[in-house]
């Protein structure tokens, strides 16, 4: 019982939990509310930042093709070089809200569709200049260039027009979206000088750190700005080194071995393992990640809703997040939204393993018999090729002839994915569910993966974006996610935490719920 | 013109017809593989209009000839062009990841092949008694044993366990001979492990060809010891086919390393060249291509010029 309170206040104090669930929680192991808090206080206790020193982060994810361009940015390794040096106008923090960044403020207008950015003054980039409005203006310009290559992209789509306002930097959307500041938290969206437009890989931006050396596939070094205008809060370290390991042994090792401080992707199979060793901790967290098997609604077999139905039942979901992520995860609903979204509706029913209730699907789709062929890669998730394993056992006993096809990983994501119509896939997840949803269950998204085009889907998409009452917009949503996991092609078995490792000397470990952010006490 | 003289100038010149073909050979290859350079770099984040703007701009539209053709005109001139990926001049690049490999592979031969030819002859010494079973036995056990397992393993016990060398192998300008040579420790030893057998194999069975020879018999009966018999009259003769293996094995330690270069983060061209092909950036690959190729017929040429020179029937053609 013990453990369990104190994983219980751990998560309070990452903000995974409020400080009333907790006593709730608290109460329920048998424990007085006077206790919990007390309990709960010397958790949050943290050790003070400590300055100086140098952190070495272990990261898979880089290879000797990346740029320090944010536009092109997709994978860990850059990501992390663009939080060393840059900033974007908002963050999310770690309780979901909305931090204030390059912005000091954000008003929306009531039907949503103006927003504006009230831009912080005296914030230097790494050159020596001030950060302007302007500046901010031409990096959104750059991002919404239709001949940019950004991945921010489809973000600014929906916007009309963006100005600059004295401090004020203004953005008018075509149809109004409650959600836009989160959008602006995208991390391709860092301000750089001058929009960085005449030179997008110069890596100078508002952050934290300046690039002492840049050697992409080999290693990243970042000095500590002196001028930096947020030193209370963030880059404690003094240089912050990042060494790309991509493999997954030799990251394990680089930690044991002292050669890192900390560690990213750690494989589920050892992570617990990696755990009973004294000198370093396992650090997982929830994430809007998750893995899929996805169906073309609109393709034989699969356009047959009874057989997709057979197929969401057949799976077995706790078997999956026990056996592919070790328990690093939770199981998921067949709709991309977890508690990790702001506004999730928790009383949606979950949809459980029953193989009679596949049987009977299975019989009234009237397939005719011939194998279901689904498709998967080492590269479509970590344990994809063994979840399709799974899956094909679950489905045989439910009478349902699943055919596993084996394809390479090299051209999975252009060759298979949102192109065969039935394979196996992944979303890393959004900062809000209107993202997710605009994103690949809208009509008319480039990556609607499974096809899924309904227009009442899309018209309640539109509604709930431009809907500010929030009890209305979880409503919306709620139907929405029903929908989708009724009538929808997404089997969506687990929601994969994100697990890493750090050594027991560096303290401040941070979870934010949303890809990786760079908040670090050293503690050298 | 002197014989040697017109037969090497005859290999370099087949040599470099070879390197031509292998060129074709490598754009062939990557201009087949599914997928493009634009998709590759955009990744699953790729929307068509972004696309099809990449594509423009890195000159994908263009036929294949005409950018075949340009390429090899600029590497002609000595240009290798631009990494598509990352914008980066690639002969840059390419330099320090060249040189890099070429630092791994020159430390683990210094030790792999004295070491080797050393254990040959002490094998053929002590034939079928318990220094030459064991040798075999030893050389072949790890020969035999996928490379990133002894990499594992020797990670766990002299980096993790007893703290000896690190067990990441990145290098940089900035480190002095002495760093370099703890960062690089345990790469050269999996590579000496892997490489050992082959050469003291090659080695065994060349001198115990020889040994087979009249005058080796003619040595012992006038009452040289065996290991001179071997250093001053079998050796000379087996040169050749050892050479042979151990540039084979040069080659290899050159080009075929990137198991090790993954496991130890080593920032060599093996990981290079993956990195970009699997990035279809073409002008990297073919770059790549050509120095490994040219580095494997650089290595057969100098085998060939050492056996004829180490056979005087051959030296002195009547």
């Amino acid at each position: 019982m013990t453990d369990q309170l104190k994983h219980l206040s751990e998560k309070v104090t990452k903000g995974l939990m409020t400080r009333r669930e907790f006593v709730g929680r608290a109460a329920a192991l048998g424990v007085t509310a006077a206790v919990a808090n007390s309990m709960l206080a010397s958790a949050a206790k943290a050790a003070g930042p400590v300055r100086g020193g140098t952190l070495k982060l272990g990261a898979s994810g880089g290879e000797s093709t990346n740029t320090q361009d944010p536009a092109l940015t997709a994978s860990e390794v850059p990501l992390y070089n663009l939080r060393h040096w840059g900033e974007t106008l908002v963050d999310v923090g770690a309780d979901g809200n909305i931090e204030y960044r390059m912005a000091e403020s954000v008003e929306g207008s009531a039907d949503a569709k103006q927003w504006v950015f009230k831009i912080r003054k005296g914030v230097p980039f790494s050159n020596g200049k001030d950060m302007t409005p302007e500046d901010v203006l031409m990096t959104m310009q750059r991002h919404s260039n239709e001949d940019s290559q950004s991945g921010a992209l489809g973000i600014m789509r929906g916007i009309e027009d963006m100005k600059v306002d004295g401090d004020n930097f203004i953005v008018n959307l075509s149809t109004g979206n409650a959600d836009l500041p989160y959008l602006m938290a995208d991390y391709h969206l860092m301000i750089q000088p001058g929009g960085g437009m005449d030179d997008p890989g110069a890596g100078i931006g508002t952050g934290p750190y300046t690039i002492e050396f840049d050697e992409p596939g080999v290693r990243h070094g970042f000095k500590r700005r002196e001028d930096y205008w947020d030193s209370e809060n963030r880059g404690f370290a003094e240089f912050s080194e990042q060494l790309v390991l991509n493999d997954a042994t030799a990251r394990t090792a680089a930690l044991q071995s002292g050669q890192v401080h900390m560690i990213n992707r750690v494989d589920p199979k050892v992570a617990s393992l990696l755990d009973r060793a004294p000198s370093l901790s396992v650090k997982s967290t929830a994430g809007r990640g998750h893995y899929v098997f996805i169906m073309h609604v609109d393709t034989a077999p699969f356009a047959n809703n009874e057989l997709r139905l057979a197929l969401q039942y057949a799976i077995n979901r706790q078997e999956m997040v026990d056996k592919i992520l070790r328990g690093y995860g939770s199981i998921g609903n067949d709709f991309p939204i977890n508690a990790g979204y702001p506004l999730f509706d928790e009383s949606i029913p979950q949809r459980e393993h029953d193989l009679a209730k596949a049987a009977e699907h299975y019989k009234k789709s009237g397939h005719d018999g011939s194998p279901i062929i689904l498709r998967t890669a080492d590269g479509a998730f970590p344990g994809a090729v063994d979840a399709a394993a799974l899956f094909q056992q679950s489905a045989q006993a439910a009478g349902i002839p699943l055919e596993i096809k084996r394809e390479p990983n090299d051209g999975y994501w252009s060759e298979v994915w949102n192109v065969q119509p039935f394979c196996a896939s992944y979303w890393g997840g959004r900062p809000v569910q209107d993202q997710m949803y605009s994103t690949a269950y809208l009509s008319t998204a480039d990556w609607n993966d499974t096809r899924f085009k309904v227009p009442e889907f899309d018209e309640m998409l539109l509604a709930a974006r431009a809907e500010i009452d929030e009890a209305k917009r979880k409503e919306i949503y709620s139907k929405m996610a029903v929908m989708l996991r009724d009538e929808g092609g997404l089997i969506l078995p687990m929601f994969n935490d994100f697990v890493g490792a750090i050594a027991a000397n560096v303290g401040g470990w941070v979870d934010v719920p949303f890809g990786a952010r760079f908040i670090i006490k050293a503690p050298f | 013109m002197h014989p040697i003289l017109k037969l090497v100038a005859q290999r370099l010149a087949l040599g470099l017809l070879l390197l031509f073909a292998a060129s074709i050979l490598i754009f062939v290859g990557t201009s087949i593989l599914p997928g493009d350079v634009a998709q590759s770099i955009l990744g699953q984040a790729a929307t068509p209009e972004a696309l099809a703007n990449l594509r423009a701009e890195l000159g994908m539209d263009q036929p294949a000839i005409t950018r075949y053709f340009n390429w090899l005109a600029g590497v002609l001139q000595g240009d290798l062009g631009t990494a598509l990926t990352n914008g980066r001049d690639i002969a840059e690049s390419l330099g320090s990841r060249l040189g890099n490999t070429l630092f791994l592979a020159f430390w683990a031969a210094v030790i792999a092949v004295p070491l080797s030819i050393f254990l040959g002859l002490l094998a053929v010494r002590y034939k079928d008694r318990w220094p030459d079973k064991l040798i075999s036995g030893v050389t072949l056990t790890t020969i035999s044993i996928p490379e990133f397992m002894i990499g594992y393993v020797l990670i766990y016990w002299v980096s993790i366990q007893w703290g000896l060398f690190s067990s990441v192998a990145i290098i940089n300008d900035s480190m002095s001979l002495g760093q370099k040579l703890n960062a690089i420790a345990i790469p050269v030893m999996v590579l000496t492990l892997v490489v050992l057998a082959h050469m003291m194999r090659m080695t065994r069975a060349a001198i115990l060809n020889v040994m087979q020879s009249a005058y080796i018999e003619t040595a012992e009966l006038k009452g040289l010891g065996m290991l001179k018999i071997i250093r001053k009259h079998a050796f000379p003769n087996a040169i050749a086919p050892i050479v042979n293996v151990v540039m084979l094995n040069l080659a290899y330690l050159v080009v075929g390393v990137v198991v090790v270069e993954v496991v130890f983060a080593y920032p060599g061209m093996g990981q290079y060249l993956v990195d970009h092909v699997s990035k279809r950036d073409v002008p990297v690959v073919q770059a790549c291509g050509l120095i490994f190729a040219a580095v494997y017929i650089g290595l057969n040429l100098v085998a060939d010029i050492v056996s004829i020179l180490a056979n005087p029937r051959l030296r002195h053609p009547k």
